[in-house]
């Protein structure tokens, strides 16, 4: 099998005393999803952040096609292929939709000495990179700000697929998402996927997670908990080997107790 | 953008149609001041003899163009997320630096538009690189800037000539080729119309093509409407910014010479108050307060309101003080409206 298109080998991270990440690794090939799952505070935004190129690791390294990389910025991994979807998305909401999807890479069109904004290739090339995702917006001059969560997530992930990226990282693209646009992110999450890009979904939820997931990473507290292909692993089990799991039947034991202790 | 003119198809069509309305309000923010801007042409010309007659059009037009020239860089600055507070010094203080140089160094008058240009530049730049540098809001920053220029304006002028004013332009040398680019008149049938008025219109149009029709208007949008997503995507928001206080200035500097050449005198206590007119002009046009949104063209009509309502008000032999009503009125209407329309498009749908 061929190398992975990203990896991470023993990633370490630490802020003077405090430890943000210890011993993590995480691989992602082509046409794979590679989840991230932890719960608040378990590493997973010192991780992207790595990944993404803003954070510089303290211990264990990066390889990009088997290769040793060290990415200096963001802009440095973008320009290799890695590119980051935060939570805010990078959108500006009262711009519209194709002025969006074309911010800092704007098609221009010479006319005679000065060069102008080539509207017309903006907007077909934004509507038809976005169709070719499955996304069908009636209207790309409409501003982003009327678009729904899901659907702005959508056109961020859509921008990144029309730029070349070949590694697509996803920061929580379906937190604060109602059920049916999550659902729909998933379904671009995996379209994505299938032109053979290399995903890396950051989630804490593992009923997200696992439908479109092919390998799944556990955090806690900066340490992995271990990594499991989707056939050695069921969403409960997911949900129980997340920090919360354990904890939870913990609360939920707490919870039937209490009542009676106050009563007797 | 069909959306109107495809036939009805299933359940999705009267949402589609909702939609594609507003959107097309929305991306005219112009539309309110263009309305307002025919009810005061209309009521002035209805209510008073002299509104629509060639010399009272001369008067007010010129009016609106040494407010407008202004007042659209200050809307690209606003839709670019800024403030300028020192715009409105800026006429008198590029004015008394041209006045200075020609009528007491004995420059030639274009040598002196030359500098007065380059301390322009130097001012916005420093505007900008304030901002950006120490990330404290515009509006404190171009007050400092504002009020230290009101102080050397006065004191430089005192100390040079004794007075608070400069006069004599007149006498310097170039003074006709360079009156001829700034304050000729255009005769048209037999009224004298401003050169000012061309450079309205000019500067006008410019800005509203370099605003929807380059890359560098679609960044002042994006550092306007969101300058850490507009850094995150490679746009050089401190750049674009710094680049918007140069043309503010700029603008200035082109109202302050049109006026020392016109006039031939510069009163160093000139220009104050005149930033707000600026600012009120924009929004009337559609800009926001919070940036991102707006209208360069809109800015231009916003002026226009402003020296038809002026002037018209002259005309019509009224107290002046029922301008500032007027004035406020128009105002917080525009607002409002500008308000309803931020709403639309940011409104947040899960």
């Amino acid at each position: 099998m061929s190398a992975p298109l990203l990896e991470a080998r023993s990633l370490g991270m630490s802020y003077g005393s405090v430890t943000a990440l210890h011993d993590v690794s995480v691989e992602v090939r082509a046409g794979q999803v590679a989840c991230v799952l932890g719960d608040n505070g378990a590493g997973k935004s010192t991780l992207i952040k790595i990944l993404a190129g803003a954070l510089r690791p303290t211990e264990g390294r990066l390889l990009l096609d088997g290769a040793p990389v060290r990415f200096g910025s963001p802009r440095d991994a973008l320009d290799q292929g890695i590119s980051t979807v935060f939570q805010d998305l990078a959108l500006v909401p009262l711009m519209s939709v194709w002025r969006n999807f074309f911010l800092g890479s704007e098609p221009r069109r010479r006319l005679g000495p000065v060069r102008m904004l080539d509207r017309r290739t903006g907007r077909e090339a934004a509507r038809s990179a976005l169709a070719g995702m499955g996304i069908d917006l009636r209207d790309v001059e409409q501003p982003v700000g009327t678009l729904s969560g899901g659907e702005r997530q959508c056109v961020a992930i859509a921008r990144a697929v029309h730029f070349g990226a070949r590694v697509l990282i996803l920061d929580e693209p379906t937190a604060a998402l109602g059920v049916r646009q999550a659902a729909m992110v998933l379904r671009h999450v995996a379209q994505a996927r299938d032109r053979g890009l290399g995903v890396v979904l950051i989630t804490h939820n593992p009923h997200h997670a696992h439908p479109v997931g092919d390998r799944f990473l556990l955090l806690n507290r900066g340490r992995s908990l271990g990594c499991f292909n989707k056939q050695d692993i069921t969403p409960d089990e997911l949900t129980r080997q997340m920090a919360g799991g354990a904890e939870l039947q913990a609360l939920a034991h707490e919870l039937r107790t209490t009542p009676a202790a106050d009563g007797g | 953008m069909t959306a109107t003119a495809a036939p009805p198809a299933g359940g999705q069509d009267r949402r589609t149609v909702r939609r594609a309305l507003s959107d097309r309000l929305v991306a005219r923010p112009e539309l309110g001041a263009l309305l307002g801007a025919l009810l005061v042409f209309g009521f002035f010309s209805l209510t008073t003899g002299q509104f629509l007659s060639p010399l009272g059009a001369a008067t007010w037009l010129d009016d609106s163009a040494t407010l407008g020239i202004v007042a659209v860089a200050v809307a690209l600055l606003m839709i670019g997320g800024e403030f300028d507070l020192s715009a409105g010094v800026m006429t008198a203080s590029t004015a008394l630096v041209t006045a200075l140089l020609s009528v007491h160094l004995g420059w030639n008058v274009w040598a002196a538009l030359l500098v007065s240009l380059l301390f322009a530049v130097a001012v916005g730049t420093l505007n900008g690189w304030l901002v950006m540098r120490t990330g404290l809001p515009s509006f404190i920053v171009t007050l400092g800037s504002f009020l230290a220029l009101q102080g050397l304006n006065l004191g430089v002028t005192r100390a040079v000539t004794g007075s608070v004013q400069v006069s004599g332009m007149r006498g310097a040398h170039g003074y006709a080729s360079a009156g001829y680019l700034f304050a000729s008149t255009v005769d048209i049938g037999s009224t004298a119309f401003p050169v000012s008025i061309l450079w309205w219109a000019a500067v006008a149009a410019a800005a509203s093509v370099v605003l929807l029709h380059t890359r560098f208007g679609n960044w002042v949008f994006a550092v306007g409407g969101s300058a850490p997503s507009a850094r995150q995507v490679g746009v050089p928001v401190g750049r674009t910014k710094t680049l918007l206080f140069v043309t503010t200035s700029v603008a200035a500097w082109l109202v302050g010479s049109i006026n020392i050449l016109r006039f031939t005198t510069v009163q160093a206590d000139q220009g104050v108050g005149l930033e707000f007119q600026y600012i009120v002009a924009a929004v009337i046009g559609g800009c926001l307060m919070t940036g991102g949104f707006g209208s360069a063209a809109g800015a231009a009509v916003g002026a226009l309101i402003f020296g038809m309502a002026r002037q018209g008000i002259v005309f019509a032999r009224w107290n002046s003080d029922w301008f500032m009503l007027f004035l406020g009125v128009m105002l917080l209407s525009a607002v409002l409206v500008n308000n309803g329309f931020r709403r639309r498009a940011e409104r947040v749908r899960r």
